[in-house]
């Protein structure tokens, strides 16, 4: 039932080092145990995190393993149930990381965005456990979540960064000051990049969602054979554009397609992946670049579902070392929708003071730069 | 019946901004076509038509994207990824039904009978580089649509 175990009882993390001593008085701050619950949309991820030990265990619920659990697979399970996901997956934290529930100091459930119903699911078992347990709980960003989750590895980027939330459902570049103090630098005005993956996989005949196949692809494809635009790169500005290199891909691949005879050879199949993933990856490079020039960042955080592209960390990787920086990512399973990012978030701000009433609401829409800060004392 | 035929994303927009125009609260409006056939920018023409001038992104990956405008709530579905019709329980769509309410829902098809039903339905298909539309009147609301729709010329929708 479990897809990701990660125990890491006994990690010395240096951040959360530091963030145990406050910079401007140097007293120790309060040590803080908070389990995470994310239900925001597709996946339900649900974890333990400790300010002085780091992660201690997560668990992500992937959709065959549920159908194992119920005895093989029911096509009628909805995989969005979080309801029936949610209790099991927060036995086997329990379980596997030996943890006692009486140790938990806090809980962080994502409120927004996302799905309504999905959404008040975990916003409903947090506060419910919260209220049972009496121990306070916050209601977490999603996109904060992302931000932070390579807080998470063990050499952490330091504020202030440039984060660029690459995924299925967002391509967004955001400058992070610090926990809370977020500005929207640009973003897609139609498809996210990983949905222009996704989609053009499929226009590919390949299996939705085909963004990492497509990628797999790509490696054997000719890079010279096809060449695709670079939506936006010379206009200014960060925002994003993915639609219609969709459609250009679309376009292209029907001439192929007409004159290779109706069937495209799996050759042209991996030009065209090629050409397609190029144009994404270098209008994702284009915009980071103009985005850490623009906001004189040496750092660059890169978070979501596409940012375990090996061409796109490569590619942003010795982008940043010519700025003079570095770029940070999360783990690959971190890239995803999981629970560690919304209890790493939810820790800092409840060491941050957050208290929040009983009441609670699910925000389907909720604009990322109106978070309020966390004081520095806690980060 | 109408059918017709668009070249182009400004096309494409131009025509959905006519059909807001056209179009009353409240109303269900089902798009139909295959991917890359400009159901997301027939939508984003509509929106304009409406005076939205932010971004309209796709829908796909949030199911639903909700437009909160002056004389009506829109609201853009994107059914794609539904894997179950019950899995619309997930979006509230009871509550979202009032008097001022617009529903657009690409990929109607797996919402199954658990969707409202459609006032007008929109067909749309690739034919080379243009797109074939068909819009189908399924109540009087989508009838009335369509009649004021055929008072349009061909020269409105060049964008």
């Amino acid at each position: 039932m479990i897809s990701h175990w990660v125990k890491r009882a006994n990690s010395t993390h240096s951040a959360i080092g530091l963030q145990n001593y406050s910079p401007l008085t140097g007293k120790k701050t309060k040590k803080m145990r908070v389990l995470g619950i994310e239900t925001s949309c597709d996946e339900t991820g649900v974890a333990l995190f400790d300010s002085d030990q780091g992660l201690l265990g997560h668990a992500v619920h992937s959709q065959t393993e549920i159908h194992a659990e119920f005895g093989g697979v029911v096509p009628e399970l909805a995989s969005r149930d979080h309801v029936r996901k949610v209790l099991p997956l927060l036995r086997g934290l329990f379980h596997e990381t030996g943890i006692e529930r009486q140790t938990i100091d806090g809980i962080a459930y994502t409120a927004g965005p996302g799905l309504v119903g999905a959404l008040l699911v975990g916003a409903a078992v947090g506060r419910s456990l919260a209220w049972a347990w009496k121990v306070p709980a916050v209601a977490v960003h999603h996109m904060e979540g992302h931000l932070l989750a390579p807080m998470l590895e063990s050499e952490p980027p330091a504020f202030p960064f440039v984060a660029l939330l690459v995924s299925g459902g967002h391509t967004q570049l955001v400058h992070v000051a610090g926990i809370g103090c977020y500005q929207l630098l640009g973003e897609s005005l139609d498809d996210a990049a990983g949905e222009a993956f996704d989609k053009t996989a499929k226009l590919l005949d390949l299996p939705y969602p085909g963004g990492p196949e497509l990628a797999k692809l790509a490696e054997s494809g000719n890079p010279d054979r096809y060449h695709f635009p670079r939506p936006m790169v010379d206009r200014p500005g960060l925002d994003f554009s993915f639609s219609g290199l969709k459609t250009f891909a679309l376009n292209t691949l029907q001439d192929a397609k007409e004159r290779e005879g109706g069937n495209l050879s799996a050759q042209t199949v991996a030009d065209l992946s090629r050409a397609f993933e190029d144009a994404v990856v270098d209008t994702l490079l284009i915009k980071c670049r103009r985005a850490v020039r623009q906001t004189n960042s040496k750092t660059l955080v890169m978070a979501g579902g596409v940012s375990a592209n090996r061409r796109l960390r490569r590619r942003i990787g010795e982008m940043m070392a010519k700025e003079g920086g570095a770029a940070y990512y999360p783990r690959p399973e971190l890239c995803t929708d999981n629970g560690a990012m919304i209890a790493y978030a939810g820790c800092q701000r409840l060491l941050g003071g957050t208290d929040e009433p009983l009441s609670f609401s699910a925000r389907p829409r909720w604009p990322m730069e109106s978070l309020e800060a966390v004081s520095s004392e806690t980060n | 019946m109408l059918s017709l035929e668009l070249r182009g994303e400004t096309a494409q927009v131009a025509f959905g901004s006519k059909l807001a125009e056209c179009c009353p609260a409240p109303c269900v409006i089902h798009l139909q076509g295959d991917l890359g056939a400009g159901k997301t920018t027939l939508v984003r023409g509509f929106l304009r038509g409406l005076g939205y001038r932010g971004n309209v992104k796709s829908p796909t990956y949030t199911l639903l994207e909700p437009y909160e405008l002056q004389a009506c709530n829109c609201y853009h579905f994107d059914l794609y990824r539904l894997a179950d019709p019950d899995e619309l329980e997930y979006l509230g769509i009871p509550d979202l039904l009032d008097g001022r309410a617009i529903l657009l829902v690409e990929w109607p098809e797996r919402g199954g009978g658990l969707l409202p039903a459609a006032d007008l339905l929109i067909d749309l298909r690739h034919v080379g580089r243009a797109r074939r539309l068909a819009l189908m009147g399924k109540t009087p609301v989508g009838e009335r649509i369509i009649r004021q729709m055929q008072g349009f010329k061909p020269s409105d929708f060049v964008g």
